[in-house]
């Protein structure tokens, strides 16, 4: 049963890695590929988290609570990277794909 | 008053505690008092870069933001997805402007931090009076409809929580 749980959480997590990286792929221009990473990817990583939390307090009866700490950083980290990558973005004046709305509003910071 | 001249920053030492235990995964008695040391003499020896004090006025409030921030990442995640994995010509990028009501810097972090995390959105810019942050969104319908569901959903618990003392 357990295995089953872990197998299904391991299965989740790497799906939505995948799908983050295909958007970092496939997504026309730079902010809309700031979308793939900083989302699709902290279900991806939480689930394989869980998976290892779970894996590594049953298996070996040790409470592993490392992966609480993976996962605060995690979320702490990710926007703030993604909030410096577009604020440099917005400074090099980088092109946004034409049907963006409202680029105007960008000038003003 | 002498309380607060050794713990000037209780909220902070706590944190550091329970990280230090964390990184340790263990509750034996001599981390939890290396761990106690530590936290205190850190936010100490740090305090120069930590020039306002955090309050937190309705920690139940906090509780009920992080769960629904929880929530809305789960959601988020299968939203984003699906647009993701859809058309790209079927999606409607668009950049928008947040006025801000919320002053309390800590909090104007943490709401641009869980604008990052949720639904299609990701924060940019804050104007340099920290009255408006500037969001991009990956799929966009109703610009005033997503600024009102932020401000409503996120923007107005954190004020309740970060008010200043």
């Amino acid at each position: 049963m357990l295995e089953w749980i872990l197998a299904l959480l391991v299965l989740i997590g790497a799906f939505f890695t995948l799908v983050g990286s295909i958007g970092l792929y496939k997504l026309p221009d730079f902010f809309m590929r700031l979308h793939g990473p900083t989302k699709a990817t902290t279900l991806g990583v939480g689930a394989i988290l869980l998976a290892s939390a779970l894996y590594f307090t049953f298996i070996t009866e040790q409470t592993s609570l490392h992966e609480v700490l993976v996962t605060i950083f995690l979320f702490i980290t990710a926007p703030v990277s993604a909030h410096l990558m577009a604020k440099a973005a917005l400074h090099i004046k980088l092109k946004q794909i034409e049907r963006t709305q409202n680029v105007s509003e960008t000038e003003r910071f | 008053m002498m309380l607060k001249k050794l713990f000037p920053h209780p909220i902070l030492m706590l944190v550091l505690w329970a990280t230090w235990l964390l990184l340790h995964n263990s509750l034996a008695p001599g981390h939890i008092v290396l761990g106690f040391i530590l936290a205190t003499f850190i936010p100490w020896l740090t305090s120069g870069f930590w020039p306002e004090k955090i309050c937190l006025q309705k920690p139940l409030t906090l509780f009920k933001f992080l769960g629904v921030v929880l929530w809305d990442m789960l959601v988020a995640n299968f939203t984003v997805a699906k647009l993701i994995l859809g058309k790209n010509e079927h999606l409607q990028p668009s950049f928008i402007c947040i006025e801000l009501d919320i002053t309390s810097p800590v909090g104007i972090s943490l709401l641009a931090n869980t604008i990052s995390l949720t639904p299609g959105t990701v924060s940019c810019d804050l104007s340099a009076d920290h009255r408006q942050l500037l969001v991009h969104g990956l799929h966009i319908k109703d610009a005033q409809a997503t600024i009102n569901e932020i401000k409503k959903r996120y923007e107005k618990p954190l004020m309740e929580v970060f008010t200043s003392c």
